[in-house]
């Protein structure tokens, strides 16, 4: 070779924009090649992309069908920040998930509360269940990592195909809806507040009045807002960011995380109890994920069912790392990603979200090396 | 519920384990962890499924999906190597890669039917009482192939000169580099090595074992299985055999157990309600993390542990550790 490549360690620490300039650089590349290969075997990239885009993106509706896919994946997102920070890799999100959603169903399935029990309550015992389920399905995982140093990839993995089997156990056996593979339809109680419930109460009240209000209302198009999906789990998710943020990046604890991820020798000299702080980052992991799991049950499918995941728990991992592990990073990740995987599921062939996503965080890794190196063609 | 019939499909099915089980193996002594596993695998199968399809060939499927398993592995080594990326999320981003190129690659694959590997008897051996049913007769000729690697692995890393070479780099990389060994060439190498043995375990599954390309449920995470094996293993190839036709006789034998209307004398559960089939399904994975687990207690007692440098970069002048 004439040219030879040579890595220069960065001495001074890269301009801040320099981050977000390789992430986006490393999304159109992932793009760029798979569009090529969709090219190779006789597909119409542009075509594709044009309809990903109006699919996501193209009008209000669509958009609110984004946010709902990436309600879920705002939560799972942050489950993989919060077990990422510490060099802790939670791959589990995924059977947390169903655990999360499993728990919350208990409320109405078992069920915990009476069936006439307030919305308010129901709404409030689900979010709880669920939590608990993602934790516990945290825990284990966990608990074997401080206790026996088992590898947390390999067991939340496995605990992944547990809880899935778990789950269609239940469906298929105890609560199964007339042999269907999903639970009866829960009570409206048990159902997240939607966009599209707010359109039917001021339709009636406008037909009854012609004020000035009712015109401004249908000028700005208040009928379009029916049939919106968009639900208050969102609301959780953003809620969740906050806290997160708060947790990781101002609280005592969230700098014991910082450490123990970074330097866990440093983190032991310093007295900090490693072993406790495993089964709690994931726990509180699990937790997220869990409730990303209630969100999709009461805010979406209303029952539980088989396969409410298209693999949200996987996605959150990638999520987690194109958002640099930074809380509010997460939120239009998560809406690129939602967006993503609404378009792609009616694009043939059924791989190519998938095989988008791998390119992604392919990219992204690869792309760090910007961040710590200095690329030189030397002689 | 023969236990011979079982055996034998167990042996059949373990072949796709210990493939996986050995590349890894031999990837991870290099000091390279690559959980693209899952990924290498699926291209594995649905490259040599579709090249067998196409040329009715199934030995040229065969190596194309050595080499389709070996390139999906060198994005792996680019990265972790040269780049010094986390060796964890770099396997992880593969198993995505491998997953989505291998369902957009094997769109249509599905219900078709290429040749496949042929079913052999060995003369001579399979007419020894028990052992030759189980173990040498009307078996697809990858599992005498995987018979040959477990000595052949065993041997190449414990008594040769390059196999000397390979536990170094992947021990103490700085030491080796001062010997003259070449340790991001040779790291190279062992990663195509193990990306090599992903493919081919994926085409056992496609074109011998249970043929037939089904999307991700043609290796339903036995990518991930076999990870857990390498450590179960404590990277040794014949712990990984024991391991790897362990768990392909108890992936056969939950499927056998579903099937009869009496077990031992007693009603059959499962037949009744093959709901319970869940929690047997169940069991692969539970057990995986059990084995973990034991393998854990061992190795602590043994004094026994992953390679030294195990998903470490090495930064050649940098630092020496």
């Amino acid at each position: 070779m004439p040219f030879k490549l040579v890595l220069e360690k960065r001495v001074k620490d890269v301009p801040p924009w320099y981050p977000f300039a390789t992430s986006i650089g490393s999304v159109v590349i992932a793009f760029i090649i798979s569009g090529l290969i969709l090219k190779l075997i006789g597909g119409q990239p542009l075509e594709v992309a044009r309809y990903f885009f109006t699919a996501a993106f193209g009008s209000w509706a669509a958009f609110s069908d984004t946010l709902v896919k990436a309600t879920p994946l705002i939560l799972v997102g942050l489950a993989c920040t919060v077990a990422f920070k510490m060099k802790l890799w939670n791959i589990g999100a995924e059977g947390q998930f169903y655990m999360g959603a499993f728990f919350a169903s208990l409320v109405v399935l078992l069920p915990i509360l009476p069936p006439d029990s307030p919305k308010i309550v129901v709404i409030g015992a689900m979010m709880v269940m669920g939590m608990i389920g993602g934790a516990i399905w945290g825990f284990i995982p966990g608990y074997l990592k401080a206790r026996f140093s088992i590898n947390e990839i390999i067991s939340t993995l496995m605990l992944n195909y547990v809880a899935i089997l778990w789950n269609n156990f239940w469906i298929f056996n105890t609560w199964s809806d007339a042999g269907f593979q999903m639970t009866p339809t829960f009570p409206k109680s048990a159902w997240l507040t939607r966009v599209t419930d707010y359109a039917r109460p001021y339709k009636a009240f406008m037909q009854n009045t012609d004020s000035g209000l009712t015109r401004f209302l249908e000028s700005i198009g208040l009928e379009r807002i029916s049939g919106m999906t968009l639900h208050l789990g969102v609301v959780f998710g953003l809620i969740a960011v906050v806290i997160v943020w708060w947790l990781l990046e101002r609280s005592r604890w969230g700098y014991e995380v910082a450490l123990i991820g970074d330097n866990p020798h440093a983190a032991r000299y310093a007295g900090l109890n490693i072993a406790r702080n495993i089964i709690l980052v994931m726990m509180v992991s699990g937790a997220l994920a869990g409730l990303a799991g209630m969100s999709e049950v009461t805010g979406v499918v209303h029952r539980l069912q088989e396969r409410i995941s298209p693999g949200y728990g996987f996605t959150g991992i990638i999520i987690a790392w194109l958002a640099k592990l930074n809380p509010f990073a997460v939120v239009p990740v998560a809406i690129l990603f939602g967006g993503l995987i609404l378009a792609g599921r009616e694009i043939q062939p059924s791989g190519l979200a998938m095989m988008l996503q791998g390119f992604i965080l392919f990219m992204i890794i690869s792309s760090d090396v910007l961040l710590r190196y200095k690329i030189r063609f030397s002689k | 519920m023969d236990p011979i019939i079982i055996l034998h499909a167990g042996l059949a099915t373990g072949t796709v384990l210990l493939f996986a089980t050995i590349g890894e193996l031999i990837t991870e002594r290099a000091g390279i962890l690559n959980l693209g596993l899952e990924g290498m695998m699926l291209i594995g199968a649905m490259a040599g499924f579709s090249t067998s399809l196409a040329t009715n060939n199934p030995w040229l499927g065969l190596v194309v999906a050595m080499l389709a398993g070996g390139a999906l592995s060198m994005a792996h080594g680019l990265v972790t190597i040269h780049f010094q990326a986390d060796q964890v999320v770099s396997g992880l981003s593969l198993t995505f890669l491998g997953t989505g190129i291998a369902m957009v690659f094997g769109e249509g694959l599905t219900g078709q039917n290429p040749p496949t590997i042929p079913v052999i008897d060995i003369p001579g051996l399979a007419s020894i009482p028990w052992v030759g049913p189980v173990f040498f007769e009307n078996h697809s000729v990858l599992v005498y192939v995987g018979y040959l690697l477990i000595p052949a692995a065993w041997y190449f890393i414990h008594k040769t000169r390059p196999g000397m070479h390979l536990r170094a780099i992947g021990e103490k990389p700085e030491a080796a580099d001062t010997m003259g060994v070449n340790v991001y060439r040779l790291r190279y190498f062992y990663v195509f090595v193990g990306g090599c043995l992903a493919g081919l375990a994926g085409a056992t599954i496609s074109l011998a074992v249970s043929p037939g390309w089904y999307s991700v449920q043609t290796t339903s995470g036995q990518g991930w299985i076999a990870i857990g094996l390498v450590i179960f293993a404590q990277w040794d190839p014949l712990r990984a055999a024991v391991g790897s036709y362990l768990f392909g006789a108890l992936r056969r034998g939950i499927l056998d157990l579903q099937g009869p209307p009496t077990l031992f004398g007693l009603t059959n559960p499962l037949y009744v309600n093959s709901n319970w089939g869940f929690f047997l399904q169940m069991t692969p994975y539970i057990l995986t993390i059990l084995a973990l687990v034991l393998g854990a207690r061992a190795a602590a007692k043994k004094r026994i542990g992953a390679p030294a440098a195990l998903g470490v970069p090495y930064i050649r002048g940098e630092r020496g550790l």
